[in-house]
């Protein structure tokens, strides 16, 4: 293996703890050199781990003179530890991308010496692969908390999307694993950044041509199943930073145990909560596409999501005065609150019914998830019953069903 | 009514043109390479004609606008007789309907087309994911590629837009013909049955001095950047599919 090689595969090895992979929401041009930004992203491949791979994503190094417990590039951990120089990235990046493995680059790196000097090396690579190589795609940089308003000002002006993580939802679970840091610090860039994306937005207004900044937006990740907080906690956080700093994604990411020296943590080995991480993405999604607030999903009374079902069929069934929805009447956000059926085919839906009413058959056929609907809406050929659907029997029908399902999979057969 | 075209798109519009021409409304289009002649069905040969088609691509957009009208075209590259003939009937009811019926989800015909288009365009955004250049020793990046439907004509601008300072070639093995781009142009290639098979065999085609040096380290990187502890296999496989797995470097 040469040098490179192996650099490549210790720094990729400790970049892939970032859960994002977005690409989308660019729109940057080619302008006479290499590269453009597709508005949709693209999902280049995907690992073993069904994880998609669109950027290359490393750190400029593992070196960190911070300790976080739940981090792989902790100071204390006995790792092998490398750094790319500013060139090899720029290789890297361009050779790739012109053989089409990727839509750009996702560049972060442990803080070596302070926040400026990384961020400061971070866009040096950022402005020579911009300028010097006339490259338009798509670059994620991770904004260094501590850098300097200038630094981040000037990055902002080169990058497509920036992002800090929070890593564990709440300050109180920060400084369990690690002391040092504080969720302030990634506060006060978020909010910088979002100030001057919302100040270049209003002169947008007045001025014919103001620069891109940031185009794609900013996003945050969280460590899920590392400290003890609980699911509404989680979504609150997420909930207030969609709206406070107008984040495009908030990442959830499942812990993966790597040190066994915290006694706070998970041992290693231990499964890492899949399902859970995938309930919050569902969670995540009803917030910001089907009109749901988080308090209908989560709230005092029911504080984690369920693990057999998804959440907005548990959502349905603590709401049996909901339904049924009748599909040739009900409103398109109606439609979309029924489990089984999705944004695409309600907007199906509710064109088709413009030219008669809709049956049960030709509902079946344009791809609703039938089996979980049927109990929640009324089409024109529904039998009317008297009484009501016995909703509590309904629920354990479906999380029987879930567990039935989810035994299959041995990898979250331990779950239960 | 069967009427009988060359098999490009242009031909299919006219078939459009003649049906509306001959007032023979129950009709059904075929290749005129493939089709085997009945003794009970008539047939007739539509010759290709520039203004009839332009005729039916105006009316077209004018009734479902041009994104609709391309998408047209998109569906046709699906390939298939059966659904080729789905299309060509849908078209003559967006003449006689209006083009309002394409949002008529509850139709069988209507929904396929969706269902359809959906396809051509999945098979579409996996070519722009999945073609992997390689760069020859003369500067080319070339790939090869075996898409399910006929959509090279999609990638072309993307790829256009993208790769502006590089000249490249991609090839459809299936479909035995090319696209290739000269930094200035693009224009359509076909290689003869020989020079197809030396482009399966790597010796033929002499590659830059590093491009097995980046394959390393691509293929490292798709290594590393694997968490073993989340292996799944069955996500990874809906994803990428074994059909593509030949082109893809990561995989070999």
């Amino acid at each position: 293996m040469d040098r490179l090689q192996e650099k490549l595969s210790i720094l990729a090895d400790a970049a892939k703890y970032d859960v994002s992979c977005s690409s989308s929401g660019s729109k940057r041009k080619n302008k006479g050199g290499i590269g453009d930004a597709s508005t949709s992203g693209i999902c280049h491949t995907y690992t073993e781990d069904g994880r998609c791979v669109s950027l290359l994503k490393i750190l400029l190094t593992n070196h960190c003179i911070y300790d976080c417990a739940f981090c792989v590039s902790r100071k204390s951990n006995d790792i092998k530890r490398a750094a790319f120089t500013v060139e090899e990235v720029v290789e890297l990046t361009i050779n790739f991308y012109r053989r089409n493995y990727i839509e750009g680059l996702f560049l972060s790196s442990g803080i070596f010496k302070n926040a400026d000097y990384t961020m400061e090396r971070l866009l040096r690579i950022v402005k020579k692969l911009r300028l010097e190589q006339r490259y338009n795609g798509y670059i994620h940089l991770k904004t260094i908390p501590g850098a300097s308003d200038e630094l981040i000002k000037e990055a902002g002006l080169y990058v497509d999307r920036m992002s800090i993580n929070l890593e564990m939802p709440t300050d109180v679970g920060l400084k369990l694993v690690a002391p040092e840091k504080n969720h302030d610090s990634v506060r006060k860039p978020l909010d910088f950044v979002n100030q001057t994306i919302q100040h270049l937005k209003d002169e947008k207004k007045i001025f014919k041509k103001v620069p891109a900044f940031v185009p794609a937006g900013q996003s945050t990740q969280m460590v899920v199943g590392a400290t003890p907080e609980n699911d509404l906690q989680i979504m609150n956080v997420a909930n207030e930073f969609y709206h406070k700093y107008k984040l495009k994604r908030v990442y959830y990411s499942g812990y993966i145990p790597i040190n066994n020296q915290n006694s706070t943590l998970p041992v290693i080995g231990s499964t890492p909560p899949l399902v859970r991480e995938n309930r919050l993405y569902q969670t995540d999604w009803l917030l910001r596409f089907y009109g749901f607030n988080v308090t209908e999903l989560l709230n005092d009374q029911h504080q984690n999501l369920d693990l057999e079902i998804d959440p907005k069929l548990s959502w349905a069934l603590r709401n049996p005065h909901y339904f049924p929805v009748d599909i040739n009447t009900a409103d398109y956000q109606a439609i979309i609150r029924v489990p089984g059926i999705g944004r695409g085919s309600a907007l199906k839906i509710v064109k088709a019914r413009k030219f008669g009413k809709l049956h049960t058959a030709q509902l079946q056929r344009m791809g609703i998830a039938y089996n979980r609907a049927k109990y929640f809406i009324r089409c024109s050929d529904t039998a009317h019953v008297v009484g009501f659907t016995d909703f509590d029997l309904l629920t354990r029908q479906f999380k029987l069903n879930g567990k039935k399902e989810l035994s299959n999979s041995p990898l979250q057969l331990s779950l239960f | 009514m069967t009427y009988l075209y060359d098999g490009t798109y242009e031909g299919f519009l006219t078939c459009i043109f003649e049906t509306f021409e001959r007032k023979v409304y129950k009709a059904n289009v075929a290749e005129r390479s493939t089709f085997v002649h009945s003794m009970f069905e008539e047939s007739v040969e539509v010759i290709t004609d520039n203004k009839k088609c332009m005729r039916v691509r105006k009316g077209l957009e004018a009734k479902v606008g041009k994104i609709e009208a391309n998408n047209c075209w998109r569906v046709f590259l699906f390939e298939e007789s059966e659904t080729i003939n789905l299309l060509f009937n849908l078209i003559l009811r967006i003449f006689t309907e209006g083009g309002s019926v394409l949002s008529n989800f509850g139709d069988k015909d209507v929904l396929n087309y969706h269902q359809t288009l959906k396809k051509v365009n999945r098979e579409r955004h996996r070519m722009q994911a999945f073609i992997r250049f390689q760069k020859t020793k003369d500067g080319m990046y070339f790939a090869l590629i075996e898409p399910d439907f006929n959509v090279l004509p999609l990638l072309i601008n993307f790829f256009k837009n993208r790769y502006t300072d590089q000249k490249w070639l991609i090839y459809d093995v299936k479909r035995k013909y090319g696209m290739m781009y000269d930094k200035v142009d693009v224009s359509e290639v076909t290689l003869s049955e020989n020079q197809t098979s030396d482009l399966n065999e790597e010796e033929a085609i002499t590659l830059e001095d590093e491009e097995l040096y980046y394959q390393g380290l691509w293929k490292q990187y798709f290594k590393s950047t694997n968490i073993v502890q989340r292996k799944n296999m069955k996500l990874h496989l809906r994803h990428v599919p074994k059909r593509y797995w030949k082109y893809l470097i990561e995989k070999q």
